[in-house]
Parts: C-alpha cells; sequence; structure tokens
C-alpha cells in the first residue's frame, strides 16, 4: 500500500468519528485532495471483504465500521453497545426537519398536529438538530436544521442521500404559496 | 416523548404508544375503511375519530379534541346547501386533506429513517461512546470506624424533633401598600429591598409584591428593571402622569 494510504489509515483507525476530505487532506497538504481521494479508493477495495471492518462513506466524510454480519455477536458480548433507538414521535420531527430545513418549532407542529417541542429539546440534547438560524416572522423564532450526527446515526453519505419526495409513494407537492395569482 | 401523555379522570397519566397524533389516528381509520383521502367521507370519518378518542380517554387531550372540532365544523360546512356548477364553492375538506397527505408523507420517510437507523445501528464504529450516563460515583475507600464516626457526626445533627402549628397567614396587601405608599411619600424612587423591609418572610415578599403591582396598576408608581436580572427600581409617579 501507499506511504499517503497507510497514514489515511493510521488517522482513520485513532479516530472515532468520520474524518472529512477535508480533515484527511490536511495530514499531507502536498498530496492534494485528488490524491487523498485516490488513496481513500484505494484503502477501500483493501478493505473490499478480506477484513472485519470496512471503510464507509458517512456523514461527508469517512470512517472505518466493523462488518454488519457481527453486530449480533458483539453486542451479545457487550463490546460495544447499539445506540438507542429513536422513538416515531423523534423519526417524524427528524424527517420534517431534514426535509424543510431551516424549519421552526411552528412548522413543526403544524405538519405533526401536536405539540413538538419536548421532542425537539430531546433532539438538541441528542446533537441531531440545532437552531441554524432565526427566522423574519413575529417574535424572529428559531429555525432549525440537522447536524452531522443526525447524517450519521442514519449512516448517509450526505443529505442527498435522503430519499427524494417524488420517490415516495404519496407524492406531494410543496404547500402552494396563498396569495399565488390566478 | 413518544406520544401525548393524557390525564384521565383520576389524573392518572398514561402514555398513548399508539398513535402519534390526531393526524395517525385519522389515517389509521381512513386505512381501515378503504376510502380515497382525497374523498373523505367526512360525516362518517368525524363519527368514527368521536368514538374512538372517547374509546382511548383521548377526549382529554387538547390535540385530538382541536382535530375533533375541525371534523365537527367540515361536516357542517359540508351540509351547507350550495349550487351546481357553482365555481365559487371551495371545497371545506381541502385543508384537511393537504394536511393529512403531507402527514402521510412524513410517516412514509419515519419508516424510511427507521430502517436507516437500524442498518446502521449494526455496523460499530471505534470507540463508540454510550450516550454518556452521569458520570458513575468513584468507588468509595471508608473503613469501619470512619463509617461509625461520620454516622455519629449525621446523628448529632438531627434536631429534636420539631412541631408546627400551621397556621393560615392571609397575605396582607393593605400593609404592605401602606408601608410602600409611606416610603413613596418619602422618597423618589426606592429599591425592592426597602419595599420588602429587612428579614421579610415569604408572605411579606408575595403581600409587597401585589401591592407593587396594585399601586402600578393604579398608577401611583412606576417599576422598571434597567438591566436584565439587575434590580427592580420603583419610581413615584409624578402628579401629571398619574392624572
Amino acid at each position: 500500500m501507499q506511504p499517503l494510504a497507510k497514514l489515511l489509515e493510521a488517522a482513520l483507525f485513532a479516530a472515532s468519528r468520520p474524518l472529512t476530505l477535508e480533515e484527511l487532506a490536511s495530514l499531507e497538504p502536498e498530496a492534494g485532495e485528488a490524491a487523498v481521494r485516490a488513496a481513500l479508493a484505494a484503502l477501500q477495495s483493501a478493505y473490499g471483504d478480506e477484513h472485519g471492518v470496512e471503510l464507509v462513506e458517512i456523514a461527508e466524510g469517512w470512517q472505518f465500521l466493523t462488518r454488519r454480519e457481527y453486530a449480533e455477536t458483539i453486542e451479545r458480548a457487550q463490546f460495544a453497545l447499539r445506540p438507542r433507538r429513536l422513538s416515531p414521535a423523534a423519526l417524524e420531527t427528524l424527517a420534517i426537519i431534514a426535509y424543510r430545513q431551516p424549519v421552526g418549532r411552528f412548522e413543526v407542529d403544524e405538519i405533526r398536529g401536536v405539540d413538538s417541542g419536548a421532542v425537539m429539546d430531546k433532539l438538541v440534547e441528542r446533537g441531531l438538530i440545532e437552531v441554524v438560524t432565526r427566522g423574519e416572522g413575529l417574535g424572529r423564532p428559531l429555525l432549525y436544521g440537522t447536524t452531522p450526527s443526525f447524517m450519521e446515526i442514519l449512516g448517509l453519505k450526505d443529505l442527498e442521500d435522503l430519499p427524494r419526495l417524488e420517490e415516495l409513494s404519496v407524492a406531494l407537492r410543496r404547500p402552494t404559496p396563498v396569495d399565488e395569482p390566478e | 416523548m413518544t406520544s401525548p401523555i393524557i390525564r384521565d379522570q383520576a389524573g392518572f397519566v398514561v402514555e398513548l404508544e399508539k398513535f402519534s397524533g390526531p393526524l395517525d389516528l385519522l389515517l389509521h381509520l381512513i386505512r381501515e375503511d378503504e376510502v380515497d383521502i382525497t374523498d373523505l367521507p367526512i360525516a362518517k370519518i368525524a363519527d368514527q375519530f368521536l368514538s374512538v378518542i372517547n374509546e382511548l380517554g383521548l377526549n382529554q387531550a387538547a390535540d385530538y379534541l382541536e382535530m375533533a372540532a375541525r371534523l365537527l365544523r367540515i361536516k357542517a360546512q359540508m351540509l351547507l346547501p350550495r349550487h351546481l356548477g357553482d365555481d365559487e364553492w371551495e371545497d371545506p375538506r381541502a385543508e384537511l386533506v393537504r394536511r393529512l397527505l403531507e402527514y402521510q408523507q412524513i410517516r412514509e420517510l419515519v419508516d424510511w429513517l427507521g430502517h436507516a437507523a437500524e442498518l446502521r445501528a449494526e455496523r460499530y464504529g471505534r470507540g463508540y461512546e454510550a450516550p454518556s450516563a452521569d458520570a458513575p460515583p468513584a468507588p468509595l475507600q471508608i473503613d469501619l470506624n470512619d463509617l461509625l464516626a461520620a454516622a455519629e457526626r449525621v446523628i448529632a445533627l438531627i434536631p429534636e424533633p420539631m412541631l408546627h402549628r400551621v397556621v393560615p397567614r392571609p397575605l396582607d396587601v393593605e400593609g404592605a401598600t401602606a408601608r410602600i405608599q409611606a416610603l413613596l411619600a418619602e422618597r423618589d424612587t426606592f429599591g425592592w429591598s426597602d419595599a420588602i423591609g429587612p428579614q421579610a418572610t415569604l408572605v411579606d415578599v408575595l403581600s409587597t409584591f401585589i401591592a407593587l403591582l396594585e399601586l402600578a396598576k393604579r398608577s401611583a408608581l412606576t417599576l422598571s428593571q434597567p438591566e436584565p436580572f439587575g434590580p427592580m427600581v420603583i419610581q413615584r409617579a409624578t402628579p401629571r402622569e398619574a392624572a
């Protein structure tokens, strides 16, 4: 393996979170992003299926993750803990925020038909959503968006990985503005 | 955090797992009846909705009640006579249908996200840290003598049992008003601590507070707080302002 690939391997092994391309490139500034990209590809194929871990593109970065087939055994031995499952209410809220971000609490309540304050506070606490800006309307409401942790717990490469709304079986156009001219 | 918390008559808190909200319940009814969501038989659905929330004891949860009221209003609007070919007529169900479709889409995304999270949870990263519980207490290192000495210290701290007689102490707003008026006669401005006086009891504080609000309402004084969390400034209103 190339020295650069080895260096990346070491860094990715040491990190306990996904490392972005920029972070990886900063290890060897002379190499350039293209070389890093090539080294990552080489590394990924080196870990193709000869190993118990694989190099995965996740949350706009790269991370070594164990292969799925060992999950149960590792969990049974209690060497690692499965993250807590998200409740349906939390997932509903996340879905709305992921697609409508930046979005305020009012709109989330409106779409879910129930008060979502407590759920959103929990999601902020878990680092899955965060306040990204303030709205223009009355009281300049806080507007929320998803965080990299959101992509991480769902195993998304980036937000483009989310299904497109047109792909869902219930196609829905965005709400049309009220004052649309005839 | 999963679902609304509903209190039944006994004040008992029930967490309802089955539906995550009124829209969820409506979708459930629609699916069960296999009716067309865009052409809702509103009278039927409204009746079913009402009977289900009664049955589940949800009729005290505001979100469900609001939806019940909405359904009944739409039902009533549907009954209003309308002329055939009336272009002006707007289907009263339109807004509800739009929200239901939107919510249905969210439910579909929930399935997708839940599945993605499940798959992700089957792969471990390095140094995965379980969401931190509060730091575990350090192991105690103590021998028997220390323990006995500590127990004695604790026991020594327990005062003689004291019995309190609980007497109702009504708020003395008149007294507090008189005191504040006396202060106002003396000084232009004074602070909250002057108003409550030394060694104020809880009752004094409450009485004074109510008296201040009352006097402010009568424009006998103005209350201001120059900076957040700063001390409150009580100022005598000038006669013109009072007029």
